[in-house]
């Protein structure tokens, strides 16, 4: 079973690579671009076939290492 | 005293932690490596320094936080062991819940590879007792995550139990928002936990420790740990 954790810094936390970002597409000409946020994508394969239990298991593994819940909130689904 | 410099793959500033903690104490310091699982016996004092541990992955120091070693540290800081952890190594301590907070990337996106101040806010810590309260110093600096951020109440906190250590201020001594270049809530440039034993700072005193590097204004805080245990 395969779990998608998507990994987003706070609202409210500084954000400057998507600032960075932004400006960039800015400088392209993408006009009407909002604020941009950055985060990371992190694909996890699950020897457990049971989805609750593979869900839970993704979300302790993103309490204890892939988000740091200080600055950053997550979201685990199954795909 | 008797202290020991932990090693992760990518640590780079072992060598010149060596020399200021050797010259402050007399003694040269244990190399303790990451997979181990228990400390020497009778050591007082565990150094985290900086660098890139596994290249800065998923977020800087957190893969360190988690390897073997960092369990005994943590029992070593229970029992109210010394620890300091310096630029990497006070990411890895925040990162393994050791001290507050976190430290995003710079403000302004940049590493940042210059000299800053910072100010002692207080002399009654093992880390600080050469100092003067209030002292400015030089400290060379160079991160890309050094912005430091908690939450307010968190902030607070900090404040109210005087557990700010150094704050990035003007060569006149001001903690103005433009002094903290990484763009750190409140100037912080260093914390202390709870019961003031463990310091985390972004700026590196090793690296100044001698007048051929340029200045010693370092070295007091070396000589402080060195009469503390």
């Amino acid at each position: 079973m395969k779990a998608r954790v998507t990994v987003m810094p706070k609202s409210g936390v500084l954000d400057p690579q998507g600032k960075a970002i932004g400006h960039a597409l800015a400088s392209l000409g993408f006009a009407g671009v909002g604020e941009v946020r950055a985060g990371k994508v992190i694909e996890l394969e699950l020897a457990e076939t049971d989805p609750a239990r593979a869900k839970a298991e993704a979300e302790e593994m993103a309490r204890k290492l892939l988000a740091n819940t200080v600055i950053e909130s997550f979201r685990v689904e199954l795909v | 005293m008797k202290a020991g410099i932990v090693i992760f793959p990518g640590t780079n500033r072992e060598r010149d932690m060596a020399i200021a903690l050797e010259r402050a104490t007399g003694a040269r310091p244990r190399v303790l490596w990451h997979r181990e699982t228990a400390l020497p016996e009778g050591i007082d004092l565990v150094v985290l320094c900086g660098g890139f541990s596994y290249g800065d992955y998923l977020r800087c120091g957190a893969i360190a936080a988690r390897s073997p070693i960092m369990r005994p540290i943590a029992e070593h800081a229970a029992r109210g062991g010394l620890i300091l952890g310096v630029c990497n190594g006070f990411q890895i301590l925040c990162e393994a819940g050791l001290l507050p907070g976190a430290l995003l990337r710079n403000a302004g996106l940049r590493f940042l590879s210059m000299e800053c101040r910072m100010r002692v806010e207080r002399t009654d810590t093992p880390f600080t007792t050469h100092y003067q309260r209030g002292q400015v110093i030089r400290a060379p600096m160079a991160h890309g995550d050094g912005n430091y951020i908690a939450d307010a109440a968190t902030l607070d906190r900090l404040e109210g139990e005087g557990r700010v250590a150094f704050r990035y201020v003007t060569e006149a001594g001001d903690a103005v928002p433009e002094a903290a270049l990484n763009g750190a809530a409140r100037n912080i440039a260093g914390i202390y936990s709870g019961n003031l034993r463990v310091l985390g700072l972004m700026p590196h005193p090793e690296d100044l420790v001698d007048p051929l590097m340029g200045g010693t204004d370092g070295l007091p805080l070396f000589e402080s740990l060195a009469a503390a245990a």
